[in-house]
């Protein structure tokens, strides 16, 4: 079966600068693939490529099947596919956590009223949030926005859902709540690429960690690749990142 | 009373009505032709862009009792003989819409974007996250602003004196052409238009304290 996800060869640049130098990188269907470094190693572009938030500018990049930026994709498909959860939240203020959850598959799956209650009924309990479907996210701890999000993305039932360092903005206390949705959506067989400075977390629940440097891939493994680095780059990344 | 007589004094309450009807057109026409001003000037499209940011620049670069000028004898040279209510009314939306349509612009930029991106990344159309995300987020901005701008709108009917129309200002110059009695019935008509500025200028400040709590 094709993977999920196949970076061959990917370049990115933003103007002069050059943040992805040749990325390749399969992400089979089922899997967790966690994306570890240091900042500006490309780590959050490769993963914003991935749901053409960013154009490559080089090489393929194959999502669901379809091969990104040949001018004909149809980034609104693909969004519907792929699922994205970001560092600030980004919940909109002015809804309700319901409305937030249900905006989405309202208006552009065109789900009736009564089945979008259902539906956010369903994501709110898969994130341990159902008794504050009519709060206001600024009612919410950090930890519940980011809960909050992750259900509005769930609501649009993605094959593939990507975490770009969705504990970085909280507090130590509140990122367990997440990692743990995280982790329950990884056990029920979601494929996701994960961007996160937890590595703990990345341990416990990548199929596969790939270390970025560069721009590049520079060492991938499983959780193992963590305890015996190959390269000086990772083992440096690794003494100092624990 | 205040060594006016009572039908001197309705006279120019009379006036300020006609100052609170023009006003009222003013903002209703500002609104109307500034919320498409506002999405030109902050469309994606070049063109659109230029062509209101021109239109802001014209307007807010002319004074306003020009623009009554110009409307006025403009209008009536095409051939149009029309009430002195409709060309200050004309002038007066001309002149809210411009800087109602800056304003709004303002308010629009400032809705982060990443709302802009999230909404883009749950695959709403670009019209989509407009009016579901960003309008609503913008519309709670443009609140206190916009009703300080109400305050500039009062004011600045006076300027359709030149053109001759029946507001409080006129009211007040005829008055006093009768009377003689020019610091009174300034001064009379000067507490009127505080009488309608204040209280807008007391709700923006609240609108304002309270965009700021949250």
């Amino acid at each position: 079966m094709d993977p999920m996800v196949r970076f061959q060869d990917v370049h990115k640049s933003f103007g002069a600068v050059e943040v992805l130098k040749g990325i390749t990188l399969d992400v089979p269907r089922g899997d967790v693939v966690v994306l570890v470094g240091r900042s500006g190693s490309g780590k959050s572009t490769a993963l914003r490529c991935i749901n053409g938030l960013e154009t490559v500018n080089g090489g393929e990049l194959h999502v669901c099947g379809e091969k990104l930026h040949d001018g004909k994709t149809d980034l609104r498909k693909l969004r519907q596919e792929v699922g994205i959860v970001f560092q600030s939240y980004n919940l909109f203020p002015h809804l309700t956590v319901e409305q937030n959850v249900t905006l989405a598959p309202r208006k552009v799956m065109k789900v009736g009223a009564k089945e979008a209650k259902e539906l956010a009924a369903h994501v709110l309990a898969q994130v341990g949030l159902s008794e504050k479907a009519q709060s206001y996210p600024e009612q919410l701890s950090g930890g519940q926005q980011q809960r909050v999000a992750i259900a509005r993305s769930l609501a649009m039932k993605p094959k593939l859902m990507l975490f770009d360092e969705v504990t970085s903005a909280l507090d130590p206390e509140l990122t367990g709540e997440v990692l743990r949705v995280i982790e329950r959506l990884a056990q029920d067989g979601m494929t996701m690429v994960l961007v996160t400075h937890e590595m703990g977390f990345a341990r416990g629940v990548a199929d596969q960690i790939v270390f970025m440097h560069h721009g590049k891939v520079w060492e991938r493994g499983g959780a193992e690749m963590l305890r015996a680095p190959q390269t000086p780059e990772l083992q440096q990344f690794v003494a100092t990142d624990l | 009373m205040l060594g006016l007589t009572v039908d001197q004094l309705l006279f120019l309450v009379r006036g300020a009505g006609w100052t609170l009807v023009l006003s009222l057109l003013g903002f209703v026409g500002g609104t109307i032709l500034g919320l498409p001003v506002a999405l030109a000037r902050s469309s994606k499209l070049k063109a659109l862009r230029m062509i209101s940011s021109a239109y802001v620049q014209l307007i807010q670069g002319v004074p306003l009792p020009v623009i009554m000028f110009v409307v006025y004898f403009g209008l009536s040279i095409g051939g149009f003989e029309v009430p002195a209510l409709v060309a200050a009314g004309l002038a007066m939306t001309a002149y809210s819409s411009a800087y109602l349509g800056e304003i709004w612009k303002g308010c629009i930029q400032a809705v982060p974007k990443t709302q802009w991106e999230a909404a883009e990344c749950l695959a709403l159309t670009g019209p989509q996250r407009f009016v579901h995300v960003i309008l609503p987020q913008a519309l709670k901005i443009a609140v206190p602003p916009t009703v300080g701008f109400l305050v500039q709108i009062v004011k600045n009917t006076s300027y359709s004196v030149v053109i001759g129309f029946f507001d409080l200002t006129y009211s007040a110059k005829v008055l006093n052409n009768s009377t003689y009695k020019p610091f009174l019935v300034f001064s009379v008509a000067a507490a009127l238009y505080f009488v309608i500025c204040y209280p807008l200028s007391l709700l923006a400040g609240r609108f304002e304290r309270k965009l700021k709590r949250v």
